[in-house]
């Protein structure tokens, strides 16, 4: 009862000089969103725009992100959860719906994206598309064509969960997301099964495929690949295309002989969308959709893109983005490809469970 | 003020810092763990509603069970956890204690003067985040990374070094992490012996050899005691090294702890979880003291 008190006293000792903060300064808006995600030119953009204070931080994983909104307090305006995540935080109460006459630009979104994150937030009623993406391979083509010759099956899942090519991949180094999420998904479908099955009879059946290519991958990291890629570290990254794509940039700049593509499997790739939103304990609404409307303005979503290489689901954004972007099948993939995609729905509590104990048994062998 | 009142101050101050920031945090993940998790802010059940006065404190108390601790024994993941980690820090700090107890002795043995600056040494990495510090060393062990580069020039390996990822790296971030912990208590015991009993050890005729495991070691005990414990627990929870430096498959608990919080969403089998891993280190270090109290009353 103490400590009930003692918590109430240090928050309104909190919010107090918070107060005062803003009644001396600018007010701050704060943006938790993921790791190499902005071209950082518009944060100083839509502080001269708006005259907010802008405090940016990232993470490099939903589930950090997850925690802090569900232990309350997070002290953010807007994060940047995936759909999935976000379909779960929308039911455990943990965002505000938005305000759409405060968001003008909301015009500007494009209609295919938003039926399909409607799946996951009915109605787009909490969140806004900032980027979306797939999660596919990326490649050194030189080394991987070195190891498996000139038909080596870069576009194929094959490349990756056949254990005949990952041995000879193992000596130039493959990485795996960790995320189980997509990871698990993405063996299925080698499979031939649904990828977004909740039967753990199902799912269990990723484990013998990950047990036989288990001892050639290097490392399972959601970030690590794409500096690993680009200075030629590694020669295979299972990753997010923009990730991937970014490598590619870097390696370009770096000018080092390395050359890395970027496929989304041909067997079908996971579709994930980022989405904007706002949680329910933000300190600062009105600033949060500020940010939005800012990052919904087509010039500046057009920069993060042309930044980043993720597609995003702001189609008056089209005129501002460079060509080879636009273009760019793997960026903006081709009406073929997109019939190829699928998505995926969030786990109850005991199948999550089940799926972080077998991939804990895949990653560790324990 | 009066001396009693003072007396009082001096003895309650270590208390009250104790139970502020031991006691507290440690009921509150106790009453975590034996919740249940559910999909709402914060992610767990029951929560002690006061509005309610009684009536509300007992449906609390009522909704806790030690359900997770029972999991806990369901799956061998966690014991194997645990196992590997105790055998994990238990490792490295040996290794810290090979590298540091030569160090300290250097240290001891060096000219007055010297030693300050030596003591600086030893202290000035901290100035450095520690995450920093061990992030570098994924620069350094990287397969193109400095290490590997350097022997290469020099002709002494053909292929690069696989460190990073592995075992390996996570007990050289361990050792280099923790070496001061290890360096400063044995220093400081080493530097209060007296010289002339070591004088006196080889007048009776012990070599140098002998008078520094009959004499030095003994002596330097409670520092190399201080020193491993300093070592040993905080790297028996350690997250940060094998998570940056070790492969996915070196299992350490405070990996499994993040798993549960973080990707089961379980905050309570994380508590649970925490609550082990505390009971694994006091119950032993508290049988150590016991023991140790209990020497130190025989020889007087």
């Amino acid at each position: 009862m103490k400590q009930r008190k003692l918590m109430h006293t240090a928050a309104a000792a909190a919010l107090a000089v918070a107060g005062t903060a803003v009644a001396a300064g600018a007010e701050e808006v704060r943006v938790y969103n993921w790791s190499d995600y902005i071209d950082e030119s518009l944060l100083e953009k839509f502080e001269a725009e708006t005259g907010y204070d802008l405090i940016y931080d990232v993470f490099d994983s939903n589930e950090v992100l997850e925690t802090k909104l569900l232990a309350g307090g997070s002290g953010y305006d807007v994060v940047v959860p995936s759909g999935t995540f976000l379909q779960r935080q929308i039911k455990a109460g943990a965002f505000q719906k938005l305000d759409k006459s405060k968001l003008p630009n909301l015009v500007h979104m494009w209609d295919v994206i938003m039926e399909r994150t409607a799946k996951y937030d009915p109605g787009n009623e909490y969140s806004v598309n900032y980027m979306w993406g797939t999660t596919g391979i990326g490649v050194n083509v030189g080394k991987v064509r070195e190891v498996l010759g000139e038909d080596a099956p870069i576009d194929s899942l094959s490349l990756v969960f056949d254990p005949a090519n990952m041995e000879k991949l193992a000596s130039c180094g493959v990485h795996f997301l960790d995320a189980p999420s997509e990871m698990i998904p993405m063996a299925l479908k080698y499979l031939g099964e649904n990828p977004d099955s909740h039967d753990p009879d199902v799912i269990a059946k990723v484990e013998p495929v990950y047990a036989a290519i288990r001892p050639y991958i290097q490392k399972f990291h959601n970030s690590e690949y794409i500096n690993a890629l680009a200075n030629g570290e590694i020669c295979v990254a299972v990753g997010w295309s923009g990730d991937v794509l970014q490598a590619r940039d870097r390696a370009d700049e770096a000018d080092n002989g390395v050359e890395i593509a970027y496929h989304a499997p041909k067997e079908g790739a996971q579709m994930w969308f980022d989405q904007m939103a706002i949680p329910v304990d933000a300190p600062n609404p009105e600033g949060a959709h500020a940010f939005i409307n800012f990052m919904m303005e087509p010039e500046n979503i057009a920069a993060a893109t042309n930044y980043v290489y993720y597609a995003n689901g702001n189609k008056g954004s089209w005129p501002y983005i460079l060509p080879e972007i636009l273009e760019d099948p793997a960026i903006y993939p081709d009406e073929e490809t997109m019939k190829n995609l699928f998505t995926t729905t969030p786990y109850e509590p005991r199948v999550q469970r089940f799926v972080t104990r077998l991939w804990t048994k895949i990653k560790s062998g324990t | 003020m009066t001396g009693k009142l003072r007396r009082w101050l001096v003895i309650g101050v270590p208390y009250l810092w104790l139970l502020a920031l031991f006691l507290v945090p440690f009921l509150i993940v106790l009453k975590i763990s034996l919740s249940d998790p559910a999909l709402s802010i914060p992610p767990y059940t029951p929560t002690l509603d006061l509005s309610r006065g009684w009536e509300g404190v007992r449906e609390f108390v009522a909704g806790l069970d030690f359900e997770n601790y029972v999991f806990l024994t369901t799956d061998d993941l966690y014991w194997k956890a645990y196992l590997s980690s105790l055998w994990i820090a238990a490792f490295a700090t040996f290794l810290t204690l090979l590298v540091g107890f030569p160090i300290a002795y250097g240290m001891a043995c060096a000219p007055v003067h010297w030693r300050p600056t030596l003591l600086m040494g030893v202290i000035l990495p901290f100035w450095t985040s520690f995450l920093i510090r061990v992030y570098s060393w994924m620069g350094i062990l990287a397969q193109e990374g400095v290490l590997n580069r350097a022997l290469m020039w020099l002709g002494l390996i053909d292929e690069p070094l696989m460190i990073l990822n592995t075992p390996t790296a996570v007990y050289i971030g361990i050792v280099y992490t923790y070496l001061p912990f290890m360096v400063l208590p044995i220093y400081a015991t080493l530097d209060k012996l007296d010289v002339s009993l070591i004088e006196a050890a080889e007048d009776l005729g012990c070599s140098r050899t002998q008078s520094f495991w009959l004499v030095t070691v003994p002596l330097a005990r409670p520092g190399i005691i201080a020193g491993c414990f300093l070592v040993f627990i905080p790297a028996l929870g350690e997250f940060v090294i094998p998570s940056l430096l070790g492969g996915s498959r070196t299992l350490m608990v405070g990996k499994v702890l993040w798993e549960e919080f973080f990707s089961n969403r379980d905050w309570p089998v994380a508590s649970a979880v925490a609550v082990v891993l505390l009971l694994i280190l006091i119950v032993p270090i508290i049988l150590f003291q016991r023991n140790e109290q209990k020497a130190r009353e025989a020889e007087q």
